[in-house]
């Protein structure tokens, strides 16, 4: 149960400092000019020499290698619920390490999703 | 048009993107997947799937539609707060229940309806918040 529970913490908190990484370099890298194949195809080329898109890269991978072991440990009526709660702790990244403004609606609507997420997930 | 009106269709339009991409995305890996049938965890039967999936179309198109999804992530994150994209991509869940419904003519039980419910009344709610709070960073 200990084990499952470290991994459950390697899946949230890696996934969610990734995802919190990327989105970092993707503020640095700004904006696409306009939403065409070749201003996508620039911004790509400008994501792809961002390090702190490099540094989420690895991190998001952990958090995938975490669940599909926690999926080898336990049933997915378990693991996907308990995900569930990245939601959450993705959004207290967002907050204090991004800077993002949370107010009171923005936190209902994620605890919203985090019990609808792992109701479906579960029934 | 105002600008945080066209900013907030802006942010909409990439995230039904991403969730479009994502959900199509997964759907032919798993149809693609139950083509190649079981994998066998040998040496043999890892080298036997690998070549299948090279050779199968269903999985490289579900490789275009989730590169589909990682590009308009990226690129709705290079406005969009964090806070809002990801939550608001949760209506994910609910689109696979609905096509669960429609496509395979599942049968959804009322919990789980609770549970779609929760998440477009959570989605509708981040929706209504501002989808960017911060300046690009420097």
């Amino acid at each position: 149960m200990i084990r499952a529970a470290l991994m459950l913490g390697v899946l949230i908190f890696a996934g969610s400092a990734g995802e919190i990484a990327v989105t970092h370099g993707m503020k640095r890298v700004g904006e696409p000019a306009r939403l065409r194949p070749w201003a996508l195809l620039q911004f790509l080329g400008r994501a792809l020499r961002n390090g702190w898109f490099w540094t989420g890269v690895p991190l998001m991978a952990l958090s995938f290698y975490a669940l599909l072991v926690l999926l080898s440990w336990e049933p997915i009526s378990f693991v996907i619920p308990a995900s569930a709660s990245s939601y959450a702790v993705g959004t207290l990244g967002a907050k204090y390490f991004l800077g993002e403004e949370v107010n009171g609606k923005r936190w209902l609507g994620v605890l919203l999703v985090c019990a609808g997420v792992a109701i479906v997930a579960a029934g | 048009m105002g600008h945080q009106r066209r900013l907030r269709i802006k942010t909409l339009v990439v995230v039904c993107a991403m969730v479009i991409c994502a959900t199509v995305g997964d759907l032919l890996l798993k149809r693609g997947m139950m083509q190649i049938g079981a994998v066998q965890l040998t040496a043999a039967g890892l080298a036997h799937t690998f070549r299948m999936t090279l050779e199968s179309g269903t999985i490289w198109l579900a490789i275009f539609f989730l590169i589909g999804f990682m590009l308009s992530n990226m690129t709705v994150l290079s406005w969009a707060d964090y806070s809002y994209v990801m939550p608001a991509s949760a209506i994910g869940y609910a689109v696979v229940v609905f096509m669960g419904m429609a496509v395979l003519g599942e049968t959804v039980s009322p919990w789980r309806w609770l549970g779609v419910a929760l998440i477009c009344a959570g989605v509708l709610l981040v929706g209504h918040t501002n989808p960017r709070t911060t300046e690009a960073a420097r």
